[in-house]
């Protein structure tokens, strides 16, 4: 039995291990400190992804904005107070939504805000993803808080603390990690999305930061590049795969660090 | 369960040996008694020699009881009981040295010449038996009103003590050639009027083994 | 219910008393907790029967019985903490200082300042030691300077016990304590607030004899100033520690007698019973 699940480990991680190792000798290449720091030229003179780069972190922090403090805030109720029937109803609503394919979510933002202003934007972008963030951050956050032990909010309660004070000052920082796991799990997820944004941030070949203007992002310049028929643009679109999953990787580390147990 | 089958054989074994040692007790008064009115020097020596048995019951009682109290530490009723047996083990081993003191007295009379009889000295021992009995008759039936009535009857035996009394002094002024033989007589009837308030004492742990009353010293 | 005390005078024994009609242990005050037959429901299930029994001040009363027998589910009635269960249904009357806590109006909040609790397992919240304490005086709002705040909760670990092996480490994490140190701790934090009624559920259950020892020491100290009650499931424990004992069977209370009488001559046959270890 043990071999079976040892061997069925290996595959996993094997696999896994190919496809970063895989990426990485064929991103490499293109990869040095130009291609970071400077935007997309014409083909044939180079260039790089720096605007892609801090599209998508503007993107994901647009995102968190909204969809964080949102999705926290929906977990909360359904594990405090959601066992009636309304906190079902909310529940099953919110699973439904984590089953709703990314583009219809961009879709729907198209319709919604691109439509009547009219042009894309970075706002539209992050409005689309904080939708797709909000029912996974729901749902682990429901979790991680049910996690909490009951006796902790007795002893509050016995100390004269009413409910709200006893979720906030006591359930949810006890359960703090466990939520930023989620929401960092749900970051990784929504920094991988390309086909939402295709119709709400579009994607651009230059420099911007302003929320109600085109943006550029990784997934789609990605995207842009490897349905390009030259192969300067296939490398770089390698090389910025690489420097994707690398950023990925970095958030993972650092909210791990920043949330470990200190008590 | 297991905790209070333990506890009830352990409380049934220290009955059993109190009751052992109550019935020899009884046995040494009675032989002692005997030996003295039928001039049976063999039978007072079979008392004494049985006296170290009831010592060593008395002390296997005490410890027994010790045990119980650290290791089962008994409650409410079963502590009662054990706290009387505790009080009741050294009351009959006194009661039981009275009757050797008795079966001694008889081994230095039967050397001399026969007494007048005292027929009050039987009279007496008699009382003082039945007493006896009955006192451990309540104690194994946990018989509150029956110990009470046995504590009433010791009035009887004091009475006939006093009388004895005056009869011996009236019998050592009149008679001085038989005044030794007359006090060891007195002492005789000194010990049962001893195992006479011995005997209460045993009643009133009964009762408060039945009824959590102490009766001691309100009588 | 039977409800009777007497104390062991010779020849004498005290009849039972009608219920509710019980003789405060100390002489003449007022009950600090009276409850007027109580019955309590989780959803259709009927836990407490028709319970009655009184408390005085400054007493450390104890609760025992079987697992199940609804003592700690009455303990929990006296600071309404079932209500935080849902489908739960009180009936009867609950007075602490002859105000029941049970009319509709009445703030639970506020109820558990005046009455405290200490649960089975320790239960620190995941701060430091300082915060512990502090927790019941900042969402109260009882000190009104940072120094009178320190002092309060030096006070409470004084009163618990524990201040002198923990004074070097206040700001340290709750959870390096060792279990009995928790226990103690969870205490000083409810004696924080000062309240007046401290309720335990079974508070040395999970510590080990010395632990135990010491928090029984704690409970005889505590009563000159707080009336306690608390739930065990040692007897001796309850023969140890408490001035008066209830025992409680299928949701009835059986008996209430001084501890003395209960252990050395009840009233009832069940709780005789209970008490030789002939069931539970």
């Amino acid at each position: 039995m043990t071999s079976l699940t040892a061997l069925c480990t290996a595959v996993a991680i094997g696999v896994l291990l190919i496809i970063l190792i895989y990426i990485a000798m064929q991103g490499i290449g293109a990869l040095n400190l130009s291609f970071l720091v400077n935007d997309p030229r014409p083909v044939g003179e180079g260039g790089g992804i720096r605007n892609a780069i801090l599209g998508t972190l503007l993107l994901l922090l647009l995102a968190s904005a909204m969809g964080l403090p949102f999705g926290i805030a929906v977990g909360v109720y359904l594990a405090e107070f959601g066992s009636g029937r309304f906190g079902g109803i909310v529940r099953f609503l919110v699973d439904t939504l984590t089953g709703i394919p990314s583009i219809v979510t961009g879709v729907f933002v198209y319709t919604i805000v691109v439509v009547p202003l009219k042009h894309f934007s970075a706002m539209a972008g992050g409005l689309a993803l904080a939708l797709i963030m909000i029912p996974i951050v729901a749902r682990t956050t429901e979790e991680m808080i049910k996690l909490v032990p009951q006796s902790l909010r007795e002893g509050a309660l016995a100390l004269g603390a009413p409910q709200w004070r006893v979720t906030l000052g006591v359930v949810i920082p006890a359960a703090a990690s466990g939520i930023a796991t989620g929401a960092m799990l749900a970051i990784a997820r929504i920094s991988g999305e390309t086909a939402p944004l295709l119709f709400t941030a579009f994607g651009s070949r230059f420099f911007s930061y302003y929320l109600d203007q085109p943006i550029a992002s990784l997934t789609v310049q990605i995207y842009n590049y490897a349905i390009s028929p030259y192969d300067e643009w296939h490398a770089q679109a390698w090389a910025a795969t690489l420097v994707l999953m690398t950023m990925i990787l970095f958030i993972n580390i650092v909210v791990r660090f920043l949330t470990r147990r200190r008590f | 369960m297991d905790h209070h089958r333990h506890l009830d054989d352990e409380l049934d074994a220290l009955r059993d040996r109190v009751l052992l040692l109550g019935g020899a007790a009884e046995t040494a008064l009675e032989r002692a008694m005997k030996s003295l009115m039928e001039r049976d020097s063999e039978l007072a020596n079979q008392v004494l020699e049985q006296d170290d048995q009831i010592d060593r019951l008395e002390v296997e009682i005490d410890r027994q009881c010790i045990d119980i109290i650290a290791l089962r530490q008994p409650a409410a009723r079963d502590l009662r009981f054990v706290i009387s047996v505790a009080k009741m083990a050294p009351v009959l081993e006194r009661i039981a040295d009275h009757a050797a003191n008795i079966a001694r007295v008889a081994l230095d009379l039967n050397n001399e010449p026969e007494l007048k009889s005292v027929v009050d000295l039987r009279r007496m021992s008699e009382h003082a038996l039945r007493m006896l009995r009955a006192a451990l008759d309540a104690f194994t039936a946990a018989d509150a009103t029956a110990a009470r009535q046995v504590i009433q009857s010791d009035a009887e035996i004091n009475e006939l003590y006093n009388h004895i009394f005056h009869r011996l002094i009236e019998m050592m002024v009149t008679e001085p050639t038989t005044a030794t033989r007359d006090a060891r007589l007195l002492f005789v009837a000194k010990h049962l009027e001893r195992i006479g308030d011995y005997v209460t004492d045993i009643c009133e742990l009964t009762v408060y083994m039945a009824e959590a009353a102490f009766i001691k010293h309100f009588k | 219910m039977l409800v009777s005390v007497s104390t062991i005078s010779p020849n004498v024994t005290v009849p039972a008393r009608e219920p509710g009609n019980i003789a405060s242990l100390r002489t003449g005050a007022a009950p600090k907790v009276a409850v007027r037959n109580l019955d309590f429901y989780y959803g259709k299930m009927q836990a407490l029967h028709g319970v009655s029994l009184e408390i005085p001040e400054r007493i450390v009363m104890a609760f025992i019985g079987p697992s199940g027998c609804g003592k700690s589910t009455f303990l929990r009635t006296l600071n309404r903490m079932n209500d935080v269960i849902p489908g739960t249904r009180v009936a009867g009357e609950v007075l602490i200082d002859g105000v029941d806590i049970y009319q509709p109006g009445t703030d639970a909040v506020e109820l558990r300042r005046k009455v405290g609790m200490v649960f089975q397992k320790s239960n620190p919240f995941p701060k430091s030691i300082f915060d512990n304490v502090a927790y019941g005086l900042r969402i109260n709002r009882l000190t009104a300077t940072p120094a009178e705040l320190e002092e309060r909760v030096e006070q409470a670990l004084k009163d618990a016990a524990l201040w002198n092996e923990v004074k070097d480490r206040l700001k340290t994490s709750a959870l390096s304590l060792s279990g009995g140190q928790q226990q103690r701790l969870c205490i000083a934090r409810a004696l924080a607030i000062r309240p007046e009624v401290i309720l335990m559920d079974e508070p040395a259950s999970a510590l080990d004899p010395m632990a135990t020892y010491k928090i029984e020491e704690l409970i005889v100290e505590l009563k000159k100033q707080y009336t306690i009650v608390i739930v065990t499931h040692n007897m001796q424990q309850a023969a140890r520690v408490s001035d008066s004992t209830a025992f409680f069977l299928l949701g009835k209370l059986i008996e209430i007698n001084s501890t003395e009488k209960m252990f050395t001559n009840p009233d009832e046959k069940l709780t005789e019973d209970y008490i030789t270890g002939r069931f539970g």
